[in-house]
């Protein structure tokens, strides 16, 4: 299952890279109707797999048909203008119209209504997205220059672990490595050890940093906010139930020099899985404890299969 | 000492000027390093800022290049951060600030009937600081740790991080600042002080009053930022803990300094350029501008909330819902008098005799792209919507929409619609009009399709991409490198008409409609604009 996650999630969220045999292989057998992927499609907003995001993308949607509307009209004017008052089509200048208070009262009215009817939807939306209460998963995000650090809270208090660039995207992208970017799968998103969450699971986020200003995001789930030293910020997101799959994003704030390579990936699980990988990690700790107490404990059991033994 | 002064103002009243050795240009280099003379000046600050538009352009370019593919070729991302920080403020700084101030010396005497700026020396001051002060900025590549590359926006913990660049940044940036300032009381003190008699301030030219308003913007604004950046360089050397976390100090604090500096600073980059519009469309389309009071308060409405809207760029810094709402709602505000704007442009094309000069050219794409750039902006301005948008391709292809054909299209129009009052010449209209469209066609190839870039996820400010990103990439990159090549022949149509060509009318545009005090002057204008004031009615 989790195997063919993995593999399903890299053929279908990049359609144009060649795929190689074995992972069409795989994407054939793999009944891939939970697989997580990018839902961008290259040139628009993601639609999501949250509410919040869905929303985020229905807004969008609205404002932008309402600009394209408004530009209709008002190039469809200035192009009117441009073709039919022309000074070599023998056009001439009707000077008696200098200003009509009437028509400028119209069009300073119009536009207010406009926005007053798109900003009623975006003020409830901000007060959807601020309300964190009643989360039944908080985790402390920490960006460091330049990776993050995802410490588990609640029923999963004591997972603690960092999340690097992988190891063979960190290879190709040294300059002039040699290594085609198009021959890594997942060139740039993919990390050593994923933040995992259960869906249909309201998780809250508190961001902050440990050095420079960074940014936590992930566009399916339309979730972005700033992690800043001294402050703790929060974000809420509930993945649908039946959308598990494994779900990229970046770092949004410029961070200094590797602020392009310290990736965001979220592995969501139903919330079974969750709980037994929970536990393998619990164990996990506790194991690694025995022998050298006090030696910060690295993740190790059960990690997805794209996941590299890197130190951090 | 009474008594010269006294023959002196005799001698003014008298015209007797043969005597007066500031009559005609100083000759040799003289005449630029001592210059008084608002011409030479506006030349002086309109040939900066080219130089730096190429220097700026060039940086972009690397951008584009490391850009056009995945991976890394050409650069390391520390390079590539200096690229991007510096090209922003040699832009923004050094090619569209100077080149809206050099317009403002050489067209405000002009336009409102005076001899010269009101107050020459300083005018020569605030010229001269800014060679030194990007000589400091650029110098900073040689310094141990490079350029600063922490973004423009200088953003700390990050920005202290800078290396030995870091003092030498701010000291160019309080240079830059002294000199905006100084330029900015001179347009004022000119404006209030030396229009000609029978020039109320309603009957004064767009272009003099939108460079009123920026003025007062500009003296409003950068104290806040030399402020800004002074907290920055004693939190570095002083120990100071303005915005260190750590020592108590708050770094989002310095974002609210820096963006109640930087919003009314976009609007500096853009009411000298409405200004600009509001004279050319009238002049090609033979009809006075329709609305021109309303268009004055739609330019004074702008400039006011510029200084409400400034939470606008932090949304995902973490605010209170309270002030998220006053920043989207006073930010879409900001669509109402901008609106007007447009609308009452369209309505001086509406039933006017439209001609297609390279002034007017220009004028009309800037009408077009920057309405794109102002739609762009209505969507950011939606908080629940901009947590997706914010520190996008959305963004970066939003203000360089209303930076490039915004800012930039409106001063290569004011070259092309002025340039022959200044020089005397016509320049090579076929060139100039391979010139726009090249610009038009290429400047979308560019930036249009970092709107789906961003849309797609693609963060800003990173030197390599996942992917997914490569083929619109692609398309910036090569519309990126063919805009910066069209832009050589704007260079070469500038020095071909300073260097002759034929000879320009005093009205230049005789077949349009041009309109105002500078047309009244004969072409090249006289060293002194107006040495009797002209007769207002």
């Amino acid at each position: 299952m989790t195997v063919t996650r993995g593999n399903v999630d890299h053929s279908t969220s990049r359609p144009r890279k060649p795929l190689s045999p074995g992972a069409l292989w795989l994407a054939a057998l793999g009944v891939a109707g939970n697989a997580g992927a990018n839902t961008s499609n290259g040139y628009n907003l993601p639609t999501g797999v949250t509410d919040l995001a869905r929303d985020m993308y229905g807004l969008h949607m609205e404002v932008f048909w309402i600009c394209v509307g408004i530009a209709v009209v008002v190039f469809g004017a200035m192009i009117f203008a441009l073709v039919k008052f022309r000074h070599s089509q023998g056009a001439v200048a009707d000077t008696s119209m200098l200003h009509s208070t009437r028509v400028e009262i119209i069009w300073t009215i119009i536009p207010v209504i406009i926005l007053v009817v798109m900003a009623i939807p975006a003020a409830d939306l901000i007060l959807k997205q601020e309300d964190t209460r009643n989360s039944q998963l908080s985790i402390r995000v920490t960006g460091y220059q330049w990776k993050w650090e995802y410490s588990y809270m609640d029923a999963a208090e004591g997972v603690d672990f960092f999340s690097t660039l992988a190891r063979d995207s960190n290879f190709a992208r040294q300059q002039n490595s040699g290594i085609d970017p198009k021959s890594i799968p997942n060139y740039l998103l993919e990390v050593d050890h994923p933040l995992v969450i259960p869906s249909g699971t309201k998780v809250r986020l508190l961001l902050t940093s440990q050095d420079v200003i960074h940014a936590w995001w992930v566009p399916d789930f339309g979730a972005k906010r700033a992690a800043i030293p001294g402050f703790v910020n929060e974000l809420w997101f509930r993945v649908d139930p039946g959308k598990e799959g494994i779900y990229r994003g970046q770092c949004a704030a410029l961070c200094g020099r590797d602020h392009g390579f310290m990736p965001v990936v979220v592995d969501v699980r139903t919330p079974d899985d969750f709980k037994k990988w929970v536990d393998a990690q619990k164990a996990a700790v506790k194991q690694a404890a025995l022998p050298a107490p006090g030696a910060p404990a690295p993740v190790a059991a059960a990690p997805p299969p794209t996941a590299q033994a890197l130190p951090n | 000492m009474a008594q010269s002064q006294a023959t002196n103002t005799a001698q003014h009243s008298d015209h007797a000027h043969d005597d007066h050795h500031h009559d005609q240009p100083a000759t040799g280099i003289k005449r630029w390093i001592f210059a008084t003379n608002h011409k030479d000046i506006g030349t002086m600050y309109l040939m900066f800022s080219l130089i730096m538009f190429f220097i700026g352009g060039a940086m972009a370019m690397l951008i584009r290049a490391e850009l056009f593919k995945p991976g890394l070729q050409l650069m390391d991302p520390v390079f590539f951060n200096q690229m991007t920080t510096n090209h922003a403020l040699v832009m923004i700084f050094g090619a569209v600030m100077p080149a809206f101030v050099g317009l403002a010396n050489w067209m405000i005497p002009m336009q409102v009937g005076a001899p010269d700026m009101a107050l020459p020396r300083m005018n020569n001051f605030s010229f001269w600081l800014l060679p030194f002060a990007f000589t400091l900025l650029l110098s900073t590549y040689f310094v141990p740790g490079g350029m600063a590359a922490a973004g423009w926006t200088l953003y700390p913990p990050l920005s202290l991080q800078t290396g030995d660049a870091f003092p030498m940044l701010i000291f160019a940036i309080h240079m830059m600042g002294a000199s905006s300032i100084m330029g900015a009381i001179n347009v004022i003190v000119t404006i209030m002080n030396m229009r000609a008699p029978g020039m109320s301030l309603l009957k004064m030219p767009l272009f003099a009053w939108s460079w009123l308003i920026t003025a007062y913007l500009l003296i409003a604004v950068m104290p806040v930022l030399a402020g800004a950046v002074t907290m920055l360089l004693t939190d570095h050397f002083f120990k100071t803990s303005f915005f260190n976390a750590a020592g108590g100090g708050d770094p989002v604090m310095f974002e609210h300094i820096f963006w109640f500096f930087g919003h009314p600073e976009v609007y500096i980059m853009i009411l000298p350029a409405f200004g600009i519009i509001s004279e050319i469309l009238p002049t090609f389309a033979r009809k006075p501008l329709f609305g021109a009071t309303s268009m004055i308060y739609a330019i004074a409405s702008i400039a006011f909330l510029s200084f409400i809207v400034w939470g606008h760029h932090m949304f995902a810094d973490g605010m209170p819902v309270a002030a998220q709402l006053f920043y989207m709602m006073s930010t879409m505000l900001i669509a109402v008098p901008t609106g007007v704007k447009v609308f009452n442009w369209t309505a001086t094309l509406w039933r006017g005799s439209l001609s297609f000069e390279p002034p007017m050219l220009f004028a009309l794409s800037f009408l077009f792209l920057f309405t794109i750039g102002g739609f762009s902006g209505v969507m950011l301005a939606i908080v629940p919507v901009d947590f997706q948008y914010n520190q996008t391709y959305f963004v970066v292809a939003h203000f360089h929409y209303v930076l490039v054909p915004g800012a930039i299209f409106a001063i290569m129009a004011a070259v092309y619609y002025w340039i022959p009052k200044w020089t005397g010449h016509m320049y090579n209209m076929t060139l100039a009009k391979w010139h726009f469209w090249l610009s038009t066609i290429f400047v979308n190839v560019l930036f249009f399709p970092q709107h789906f870039l961003g849309l797609a996820g693609m963060p800003r400010r990173i030197p390599d991409y996942a992917v997914q990103f490569t083929d619109w990439n692609m398309v910036s990159s090569i519309g990126g490198f063919c805009f910066g090549a069209s832009q050589i022949l704007f260079a070469v149509v500038v020095i071909q008409c300073i260097r002759g060509g034929k000879k320009a009318s005093a009205l230049v545009w005789d077949d349009a409609r041009p309109n105002g005090l500078e047309w009244t002057l004969p072409s090249p204008a006289p060293y002194h604009s107006f040495t009797t004031a002209p007769d207002v009615k």
